[in-house]
């Protein structure tokens, strides 16, 4: 069984990101970035099933201009098999990835795709299902655990207010949730040795796939301050404060 | 041309999040359907105001419906519509891409303002930033914060009209479910809660601590992923970015630190409340009122004072 998984190279959580002056997109300039960390739990999860001998070959993927070779580096480094790096202008969206990834996995003949449930740029969270539904494969989504059976997964997923389980039918796609693994850190040894691997590129612009985004951005803005708020003295001031000015208590 | 909804599924009655997504739904000014699945009365969703129709489709598998079915189901409807909207629900959040992609058009997450017929503002990166997306002309597939709504009045007569759903997928099937259940109100709608943070230090005490603060005020609890992930409290209870979105009347943050992706899922709510040791924290800077206190300290004197008030 191969399996490929979709890897996206976004700003570090921790960095507080900023709209550029004109507000027309997000200010990146010598910002970290990283491997979404969902991603690393969909990569994590695919190189278990391979160390389980369940997985023949894990295949990354990313799309987007030369840097994303970095993260497919880190991503064999983490134990990938190979990479390819789909070399496509910095602006698609979620279906045009979905489509490139579609091509991808046909290409590759691929039994599982694995992705991370959302981006922390964009956290629009639709990739895996716009890709489950171009395969006309069945989805699992935001899955906290799974376990392969022949040709059947059984997986929990995160749902409203609770969990579910199911079983899925290969092939399929599913997407991870953070709870699904603790992903393992890279070792410089590993990282050394995955610069010298060879990356596929892949000409996107070449496919014949229509990757015009259907969704555009057309301003980013800070989301207006909450008022200042105040420091209370005491529990008693608390309540006080609570009752009559806020008035949420009764 | 006219308005699709997906209806939440709720277990008696109307959901909340449903009459704010037909409220939603009214934006664009054309008449409003309401796709209602399984045994989920159908007679209630069409007293909501300003619904025309309420399409139900009452198969049995529609009483866990999958993403599979339900998208095949709005394709099957999609040529009649221009609008297809549900609240951010884990049901529309795993069906309506599959309907987007298979109609080749973009969908929008999460939407938290309508601006134009094509045009929205949404969260990203963890809630940071505000983006205007325009998305083509078209058929427009979205999911809505539904708590950025107001709900859709009662008093409606729509039309209620049975459909019948395409062929079942077969290729999943759910074998259990679980839910974090139990007498209090549900984390998405609740008009308080009570969140706590790493710092109470194990599942008992962050019961001991949080419960009877919940009971007093007939609050939902809340939990930050490190809480979530120490143990302390179930996954559904997690509050933030990737967690629930909450937008309560009183949202009181105890011993967390006021993370970016919990901050995400709070910034909406009327009014926060911090109670933490370090007035450094990030979430004092974000609540309208602060208490430097040791929650260990605070919260029983909060329980205390609500206490004596409630019985003097
Ligand atoms: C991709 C991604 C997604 C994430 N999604 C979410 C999400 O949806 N929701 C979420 O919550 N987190 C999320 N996180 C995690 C988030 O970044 C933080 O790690 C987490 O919110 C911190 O939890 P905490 O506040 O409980 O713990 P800490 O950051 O450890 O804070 C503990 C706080 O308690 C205070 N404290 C300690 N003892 C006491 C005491 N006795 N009395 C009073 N105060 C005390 C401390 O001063 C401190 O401020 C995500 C992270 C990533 C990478």
């Amino acid at each position: 069984m191969r399996i490929i998984v979709s890897i996206k190279r976004v700003v570090d959580h921790n960095v507080q990101v900023r709209p550029r002056s004109d507000g027309s997109d997000i200010d990146t300039t010598g910002v970290r970035m990283v491997i979404n960390p969902f991603d690393e739990n969909a990569l994590e999860e695919a190189v278990r099933l391979r160390e389980r001998g369940i997985a023949s070959e894990v295949v990354v993927v990313s799309f987007g201009d030369a840097t994303v070779q970095e993260s497919l580096r880190q991503a064999i480094a983490l134990g990938a098999n190979r990479a390819i790096w789909g070399q496509a202008p910095a602006a698609l969206d979620q279906l045009a990835v979905a489509k490139l990834l579609r091509h991808v996995a046909q290409r590759e003949e691929a039994s599982l795709v694995m992705l991370g449930k959302q981006a922390i740029d964009e956290d629009a969270g639709q990739t895996a299902q716009m890709l489950a539904a171009l395969l006309d494969w069945p989805q699992a989504v935001a899955v906290s655990e799974l376990a392969v059976d022949g040709d059947t997964l059984h997986v929990t997923r995160e749902v409203d207010g609770g969990s579910e389980s199911l079983e899925i039918r290969l092939p399929a796609v599913v997407s991870a949730d953070l709870r699904l693994n603790a992903p393992r850190f890279v070792k410089l040894p590993d990282l050394m040795k995955a610069k010298r691997q060879t990356i596929e590129t892949l000409d996107c612009a070449a496919l014949g796939i229509d990757l015009t985004p259907r969704v555009q951005r057309a301003r980013v803005e800070t989301p207006p301050p909450r008022p200042a708020g105040q420091r209370v003295g005491s529990v008693a001031e608390l309540i006080e404060k609570l009752r009559n000015d806020a008035q949420v208590i009764a | 041309m006219s308005v699709l909804v997906l209806a939440d599924i709720a277990a008696t009655g109307v959901a909340l999040a449903t009459r704010q997504a037909v409220r939603a739904a009214q934006h664009w000014g054309l008449p409003v359907d309401l796709l209602v699945l399984g045994s989920t009365e159908a007679a209630a969703h069409a007293q909501i105001a300003g619904v025309r129709r309420v399409l139900h489709a009452d198969a049995p598998r529609f009483a866990q419906p999958q993403a599979e079915d339900v998208a095949r189901l709005l394709n099957s409807l999609a040529g009649d519509y221009t609008v297809i909207l549900a609240a951010h629900g884990s049901l529309a959040r795993n069906a309506l891409p599959r309907v987007a992609a298979l109609h080749d058009v973009g969908m929008i997450s999460e939407a938290v303002a309508l601006l134009g017929p094509n045009s929205y503002q949404r969260p990203i990166y963890a809630g940071n930033l505000l983006a205007t997306v325009d998305n083509r002309p078209g058929l427009q597939i979205l999911t809505v914060r539904a708590s950025r709504f107001e709900a859709a009045a009662q008093g409606g007569q729509a039309e209620c009209v049975a459909i019948t759903a395409p062929a079942a997928d077969g290729r999943s099937r759910v074998t259990g479910q679980k839910t974090a259940g139990g007498e209090r109100p549900e984390l998405g709608s609740a008009r308080v809660v009570v969140s706590g943070g790493r710092s109470l230090g194990s599942a008992e005490r962050f019961h001991a601590c949080l419960a009877p603060l919940a009971d007093r005020l007939g609050a939902a609890i809340g939990a930050t992923r490190a809480a979530v992930d120490s143990g302390y409290a179930p996954n559904e209870w997690q509050v933030g970015q990737t967690g629930t979105v909450v937008a309560p009347d009183l949202y009181i943050a105890v011993g967390l630190s006021g993370a970016l992706q919990h901050t995400a899922g709070i910034k909406d709510s009327r009014v926060i409340v911090a109670i933490n040791q370090d007035p450094e924290a990030p979430i004092m800077q974000l609540a309208d009122y602060s208490l430097v206190a040791d929650l260990f300290d605070a919260v029983p004197e909060l329980v205390r004072h609500l206490h004596t008030e409630a019985t003097a």
